[in-house]
């Protein structure tokens, strides 16, 4: 057992740094990447592994995408950095026509393992074209799993599975969450498609993944405080989803609240609502963000944020 | 034209180009009937449905560029695409059952002429959107760069109207930047779908954009087979002795429509009849016959072709659909039986 105390940033570089050892198939691309990436998520692995198998890449979104493809066709395994999830639109034809459907369309004849990293949610006062949920595109989409962690632990486990999967990955971890600590084991298996059940209750089901774990948990400290305990599941794998953690505590509790950053409209949650609702017909409520860019002053990114306060308000009146 | 290529050679380039004109022949006939498009509506018997994209007058790029790769380089290619497949190596029956739809096909049936692949003999895949091969194709050979296996390379095909998409830019940059086995190889048949390429495009075309990247760039009549190997053979050898990329821009003409649907009613006639003038296929027949090839020979190239063609549309004919289960497979393996 290697018990280490690590920061989200951290806990992933030493999965990327791990696969990297263990496969020499693994390689990284993108840019900043060399100096340990924006966020410190990539910290010492050039120094460790080289400027061949860790590339500093042009600001060329496309390209990094479209490379990463031909790359894992040619039997690398790319880790592909994106910057932001908002970047990433500009390699949008790489990742949804090839990245996606390269396997089906050409009748299986290749398989694209590659894991493409674009951190998602609000960075704070960085406004509209950097602080965008966009999970419930890439969970449409067939062709990719979708994964967004929300703990060091997870985010250690889910990229070296991701990395091991052999499909292509969207890989969204939360841009705000990077220097949260916690203990990682690096011998924990985190599979992907699981969610983790994070507290037990009976009262309500409380569904929610990434960054907005924190305000569903202190939502649930407060609604104990009142007598009411909820089971919060921590999504993890947004697709495939855990339909049957999820499910078997909405028969269990005969409620579901689902919270998450992404806009409420269209958003992820409305598929695990409508899920739920034909699965189980539980009482069912969502709560995401109003469908506005998020803006740049406090007063007005706050319009877009989903608080403790909020999901507490959100379960109190499903409850009631 | 050249007239020093070695005996036999000249015969094989004629082979490659006269079996890719009778299989896009053929499948143009097939086609008729089967998009609707163009002022047509699909009717539903049509063996080959959807769009197709055929490189008619082209064949000399694919068959003067592919006479100089294994099979294990590989190869992006295009939306018209059927070309570069049979110059590369890959089984014409296969790709036939593949417009068909059929089992049988390279892909099952899943892709179609427009997602023609055959990896078996390095040829990773047509693409039904522009320009998106040249990332792809600087990814793998990065990928070739890395690994340091041999001295493989790739080529990556693309047309006139990919230049003025940002993955031109992006992938040339890449290549160049990071000394890439790369041979860029722009078929300039002048048309852009149904816009011609040269009002639309600024500046002097994909070899002043290579140059501009300090990529060197060779231009060729791309209706001259022989013009087309020679220049190919020497880009294909710096490349492959680690030269870093290269690009060859290859002048031909696009002599069908868009799709085989559309009869191009808005060119000038006097625009295509030139170009027929100019016909790669009919041009190395009649340099053959000067050099003193007999013309039986070159008639049972052309009949061999025919033949092949003809047992390849009753084979693809005859093949199953594929299995209604097939639609679920290959999707992915992480959470396949997911599908809601």
């Amino acid at each position: 057992m290697a018990l280490k105390e690590l920061s989200y940033a951290e806990a992933a570089a030493l999965a990327i740094r791990r696969e990297m050892e263990a496969d020499a198939r693994v390689v990284v691309l993108g840019e900043d990447v060399g100096r340990g990436g924006i966020f410190g998520q990539y910290t010492g692995l050039q120094q460790t592994f080289g400027a061949e198998r860790v590339i500093d890449t042009p600001i060329s979104e496309a390209a990094i995408m479209g490379a990463g493809v031909g790359m894992a066709l040619a039997g690398l395994r790319p880790v592909v950095e994106m910057r932001v999830v908002d970047f990433a639109l500009c390699g949008m034809d790489e990742l949804v026509n090839q990245a996606a459907k390269n396997r089906f369309m050409f009748g299986g004849q290749g398989r694209v393992p590659l894991v493409a990293r674009m951190p998602g949610g609000i960075w704070d006062a960085s406004a509209a074209q950097h602080s965008q949920s966009l999970e419930a595109w890439f969970a449409h989409l067939p062709g990719v799993v979708v994964v967004s962690p929300s703990t060091p632990q997870d985010n250690h486990g889910l990229l070296r599975a991701a990395l091991q999967c052999g499909d292509p990955v969207v890989y969204i971890e939360h841009k705000t969450l990077w220097a949260v600590r916690g203990d990682v084991d690096e011998d924990i298996a985190v599979p992907l498609g699981k969610a983790a059940r994070v507290r037990e209750g009976n009262a309500l089901t409380l569904v929610s993944w990434s960054k907005q774990m924190q305000a569903c948990a202190a939502a649930c400290d407060a609604l104990a405080a009142e007598g009411i305990a909820v089971d919060l599941i921590d999504l993890r794998t947004l697709w495939p989803w855990d339909r049957e953690t999820v499910l078997s505590s909405c028969a269990r509790t005969g409620r579901l609240l689902v919270v998450h950053e992404a806009v409420q409209a269209a958003g992820f949650g409305a598929e695990i609502a409508a899920s739920a609702a034909e699965a189980t017909g539980c009482r069912i409520a969502r709560l995401g963000a109003p469908r506005i860019p998020v803006g740049y002053a406090p007063v007005l990114e706050a319009q877009s944020r989903i608080g403790a306060e909020a999901v507490v308000r959100a379960a109190k009146k499903l409850l009631g | 034209m050249d007239p020093s290529i070695p005996g036999g050679a000249g015969e094989a380039l004629y082979r490659t180009m006269v079996r890719i004109r009778a299989f896009e022949n053929a499948a143009e006939t097939a086609s008729q009937g089967g998009v609707s498009a163009y002022g047509q509506q699909a009717a539903g018997a049509a063996k080959v449905r959807g769009p197709l994209h055929l490189s008619t007058g082209q064949e000399a790029v694919p068959a003067g560029v592919c006479a100089h790769l294994r099979t294990s380089d590989y190869l992006t290619s295009t939306h018209r695409g059927h070309g570069h497949t049979l110059a590369k190596g890959a089984d014409l029956t296969r790709m036939m059952c593949e417009l068909f739809g059929k089992a049988t096909g390279f892909n099952g049936g899943k892709g179609g002429s427009m997602h023609i692949a055959d990896f078996s003999v390095g040829m990773l895949g047509a693409n039904g959107v522009v320009a998106a091969g040249l990332p792809i194709a600087v990814g793998a050979a990065h990928a070739q760069k890395l690994l340091k296996k041999n001295d493989d390379i790739t080529v990556c095909f693309f047309g006139d109207g990919a230049i003025n998409r940002g993955p031109f830019l992006e992938a040339l940059n890449w290549a160049r930047v990071y000394a890439l086995p790369v041979l860029f190889v722009c078929e300039d048949n002048r048309w852009s779908a149904t816009t011609a390429s040269g009002p639309m495009t600024a500046g002097d075309g994909a070899s002043a954009r290579a140059a501009s990247m300090d990529i060197a760039a060779t231009q060729v009549d791309g209706n001259d087979v022989f013009a087309v190997h020679e220049a190919a053979a020497r880009l294909v050898g710096e490349v492959r002795s680690g030269g870093g990329p290269r690009l060859l821009h290859a002048l031909t003409y696009r002599v069908k429509g868009h799709v085989s649907v559309d009869l191009a009613a808005y060119r000038d006639p006097a625009e295509l009849a030139a170009a027929l003038e100019t016909d790669p296929i009919a041009r190395t027949r009649g340099h053959l016959l000067s050099t003193g090839v007999r013309a039986a020979t070159l008639d049972a190239i052309e009949n061999a072709a025919r033949d092949e063609v003809d047992t390849a549309l009753a084979i693809a004919d005859a093949a199953p659909w594929p299995d209604a289960s097939a639609a679920f497979t290959d999707v992915q393996s992480t959470g396949a039986g997911q599908w809601h």
